[in-house]
């Protein structure tokens, strides 16, 4: 069976609620601070509605290995264009400065 | 491999060329043996024109003074060379033109996964073309091939809105092409076709999409940005605003690093074929080949900072990137050791496919082993931007990918056109091409460690008698470039008829008549065996 | 001899040519639908990377003033924007209804809801071009025109250049994907579909889901940065 399964309206239906409702909690959150975990929290719930759309709508969950490796290709290679500029961008203020560098605000 | 194939009488045999006439038969074929014969005529044309910005910036360098152009307008011509050879030519040279014309062939399907995408890719990449050629008719662009930010995007005063839109838009053709690969790859291949039972041409391709397919996107945003800053003062890359012009150059060189994996891949896959055929012998290390074009695909992205040694980049950054460089030289390695384990003992013959594929090998070493100087971060603290640097990618992309792509062309062109193209006077433009590159491009290693930098006009005299050496390296090289292109369209219409398999070589598209049938296989082909099956009984069977 | 050799390529496996929904290079039904939504997966795949550039110049620059993105932020409508969330989660479902009636061979349901989901598009893009004009009116446009009261001006339009950049482009692949539903509508209005054919109304979905989960990030990553 190569055509994507019929999945149950059920389902569809069941997918759809839980999205709003997090969308919900997306909202609610906001308005607390919890430091620097917002950020997380934040795309913790938006990765579990993406999950949800992902394997059900996009019927990944009845897909071949194969799909699920160019999508999981997708998701390391993005990973790799954030690590590696990140891995940049946060280590150039780790380089102490020259000894009479920057006394009277003259560096970087 | 065996297949069992129709006789049928060779005269009334209809093929690709011959089944319909007519410019509309071209510009609205589905073929790809027809796209790839179209994109081998724009690539063409835009390897022409790469060329003349290079005749022209290597007549300027002639002599230390700027006596033949300004400033400004040699700024002009180097970019135009590098935007028109890298987007233009490098990148679809392999892929577009022989990968277009031989992965289906040799999977044993029909056609490409998307046909219609692959024709509208080339008007894609026509399109493209032609906003860069308009760029290049007002004036050009002088920001480099690069268009580092903030010059690109705020005083930049040449045509760099044309020249985005026309790279951003040629991205795309890129993308359709890789796209269709990979599907064709994995859902197109003939029964038997394993993935072990592949051409090594096939699984360079395959990596290959992977880059284009990966990487391509993160520089069509990045153009895009660079775009709109110009356009409506948005100020994503602007220091102005606390923005950072590095952040571009991270999401250019995440693609224009695995960018030239995107030219070398096709490249090496092309040469498996050549050894093997030219050598008569089983490739030597088939999966170490066939993963190691994965592997250079996977760490090509990986090592893009080290571009970026000198650009402000953290040191620690600058580390790893220069770590992680190092490493593609392990799988380029096992490469070209196999190559060579692959001549060893071999019948070697020296046709001109071979001649070209034997330089590749030479060059390609060179220009990889000076490639680790470069990854070495101190070193290349030293050399950067300097005329090593102009060397060593040449030595890949001109030494490695040209010479690849024009021994592919000959080993193919027989199937390609079902003509003999005379073996002579490409034995002659072979050689002639090998030395007019050496002696273009080996003074430049010297003239950069010496210290002149590349992007200049000008230069102190002690530097004139090597650059007058490459610039007579350079017409060499020019003339060895136009020889092929005489005697293939000679060969066109004098050439005599290419028989079905005219090297003795093994490989699906070999068993179809030259020119293939419009839809390559009449009956689709089951693989039993082994690709590169030059065994001395199949080659006595094959005498037979 | 002529004629049988450009159509008979491949007699034994191909259906009657013509009308036919298989193209000729295909030796199945199955293997074209394989090829197809593999296809729009490989495509998606570069989406993710062309819309990662972005995400990655966001992640930079929140990172780099975390302050200035925040009060940034508080000048976008988080109702607006948790209503458009609502909006499109709503086309999510009604396109992969569609999609099912397409699979049950569901003509009329099929396209009723292909219409409903490219309403729905519409009313998405009409939020967005309200939200747009109000930024317009308070200046909040990168560029010349751009006034931003306190300490983080600078870094405020750093962050409504990603938004416009962020949000327009996300636009605009609303705008495509209403397109392509528009010819799948007229396409199901002449029967082109049936249980055994409808790999464009699947791949198509494909699409639309994915720029729904475009927003699903940016919603929160544009509009909730901080709202205590």
């Amino acid at each position: 069976m190569a055509h994507s399964p019929i999945v149950p309206q059920r389902v569809y239906w069941l997918v759809f609620i839980t999205l709003l409702l997090l969308t919900l909690v997306t909202v609610d959150v906001a308005f607390y601070d919890f430091g620097w975990l917002n950020i997380y929290l934040a795309l913790a719930l938006a990765t579990t509605k993406a999950l949800l759309v992902v394997l059900y709508f996009m019927h990944l969950k009845y897909s071949s290995r194969l799909i699920w490796g160019f999508v999981g290709a997708a998701l390391f290679w993005f990973l790799l264009l954030v690590g590696l500029t990140g891995a940049d961008i946060f280590t150039r203020e780790w380089v102490p400065d020259p000894p009479g560098w920057g006394a009277n605000g003259s560096g970087p | 491999m065996s297949t069992p194939l129709v006789e049928l009488p060779r005269t009334s045999r209809v093929n690709y060329l011959n089944v319909s006439y007519g410019i509309r038969s071209w510009l609205f074929t589905t073929d790809h043996k027809r796209i790839a014969l179209l994109y081998l005529a724009s690539v063409t044309l835009f390897f022409f024109l790469g060329g003349f910005f290079a005749v022209l910036i290597r007549l300027e360098l002639m002599t230390p003074q700027g006596d033949l152009v300004q400033s400004e307008t040699y700024n002009r011509l180097f970019t135009m060379h590098g935007v028109i050879m890298i987007f233009f030519f490098l990148i679809p040279a392999i892929p577009a033109v022989l990968g277009n014309f031989l992965v289906p062939l040799m999977i044993g399907a029909r056609d490409l996964a998307f046909p219609r995408l692959n024709l509208l890719s080339w008007y894609i990449y026509t399109l493209g073309g032609l906003f860069t050629l308009a760029a290049t008719v007002f004036g050009g662009v002088d920001t480099g091939w690069t268009f580092y930010t903030p010059y690109s995007s705020t005083y930049s005063n040449s045509n760099v809105m044309l020249t985005a839109v026309g790279i951003f838009i040629t991205g795309f053709s890129s993308i359709l092409t890789g796209l269709n690969f990979l599907v064709t790859i994995h859902k197109m291949r003939a029964p038997g076709m394993t993935w072990f039972r592949l051409p090594l041409f096939i699984w360079a391709h395959y990596a290959t999409s992977i880059i284009m397919i990966l990487g391509t996107p993160v520089v069509a945003i990045a153009i895009l940005l660079v775009g709109l800053e110009r356009l409506f003062h948005i100020g994503i890359f602007d220091p102005k605003l606390g923005g950072d012009p590095l952040l571009f150059q991270h999401l250019f060189w995440f693609y224009s690093h695995p960018a030239v994996y995107i030219m070398i891949l096709p490249a090496m896959g092309v040469i498996n074929e050549l050894i093997t055929c030219f050598s008569r012998r089983r490739i030597f290390g088939y999966s170490f080949i066939a993963f190691s074009s994965i592997a250079i695909a996977v760490l090509g992205f990986l090592v893009w900072g080290h571009h970026m040694f000198t650009s402000g980049q953290s040191i620690y950054a600058g580390m790893v990137f220069s770590v992680l460089t190092m490493l593609v030289a392990i799988p380029s390695a096992v490469k070209v050791f196999n190559w060579t384990a692959t001549l060893y003992k071999g019948s070697v013959s020296y046709q001109a496919p071979m001649l070209y594929a034997l330089g590749f090998i030479g060059l390609f070493t060179i220009g990889g082993l000076t490639g680790i100087f470069l990854a070495t971060l101190a070193v290349d603290v030293h050399v950067h931007d300097t005329y090593f640097v102009v060397a060593h990618f040449h030595y890949i992309m001109v030494g490695g990918t040209i010479m690849a792509y024009l021994g592919g062309l000959h080993y193919w062109w027989p199937k390609m056109t079902g003509k003999i193209y005379p073996e002579g006077w490409a034995r002659f433009a072979a050689l002639v091409i090998f030395v007019g590159f050496n002696l273009t491009f080996f003074p430049q290693f010297i003239l950069g460690y010496l210290g002149m930098p590349r992007r200049y006009h000008v230069y102190p005299e002690e530097f004139q008698v090597l650059n007058v050496m490459s610039s007579a390296g350079a017409s060499i090289l020019g003339v060895g470039y136009l020889i092929p292109m005489i005697y293939f369209i000679w060969s066109l219409r004098y050439g005599p008829k290419a028989p079905e398999n005219p090297w003795g070589a093994k490989g699906l598209e070999w068993l179809v008549p030259s020119p293939p049938p419009p839809h390559n296989f009449d009956v689709t082909p089951v693989v039993t065996g082994e690709p590169y099956d030059y065994t001395p009984e199949s080659e006595e069977a094959h005498a037979r | 001899m002529r004629a049988e050799m450009a159509s008979g390529a491949s007699s034994a496996t191909s259906v009657e040519l013509g009308r036919s929904p298989l193209a000729h290079h295909f030796d199945d039904l199955e293997q074209q639908f394989e090829a197809s939504t593999l296809g729009m997966w490989v495509f998606l795949i570069t989406e993710v990377m062309f819309f990662g550039g972005l995400f990655a110049s966001y992640a930079v620059y929140r990172s780099l003033y975390p302050e200035g993105f925040a009060v940034a932020s508080r000048r976008l409508d988080y109702l607006l924007g948790a209503f458009n969330t609502a909006v499109l989660i709503c086309s999510s479902l009604t396109m992969a209804l569609a999609v099912r009636s397409a699979q049950l061979g569901q003509s009329r349901a099929l396209r009723l809801f292909l219409a409903v989901t490219m309403a729905l598009g519409l009313v998405f893009l009409g939020v967005k071009v309200v939200e747009y004009s109000h930024k317009i009116h308070e200046h909040l446009v990168p560029g010349p025109s751009f006034r931003f009261e306190g300490p983080h001006a600078r870094a405020a339009q750093l962050f409504f250049s990603l938004y416009f950049a962020m949000t327009g482009l996300h636009a605009l692949h609303m705008v495509v994907g209403i397109g392509i539903l528009a010819v799948l509508w007229i396409l199901a209005w002449r029967g082109r579909f049936s249980p055994q054919y409808y790999t464009p109304v699947e791949v198509a979905g494909l699409y639309w889901h994915f720029v729904d989960i475009v927003w699903i990030y940016l919603f929160p990553l544009l509009y909730l940065i901080s709202r205590t």
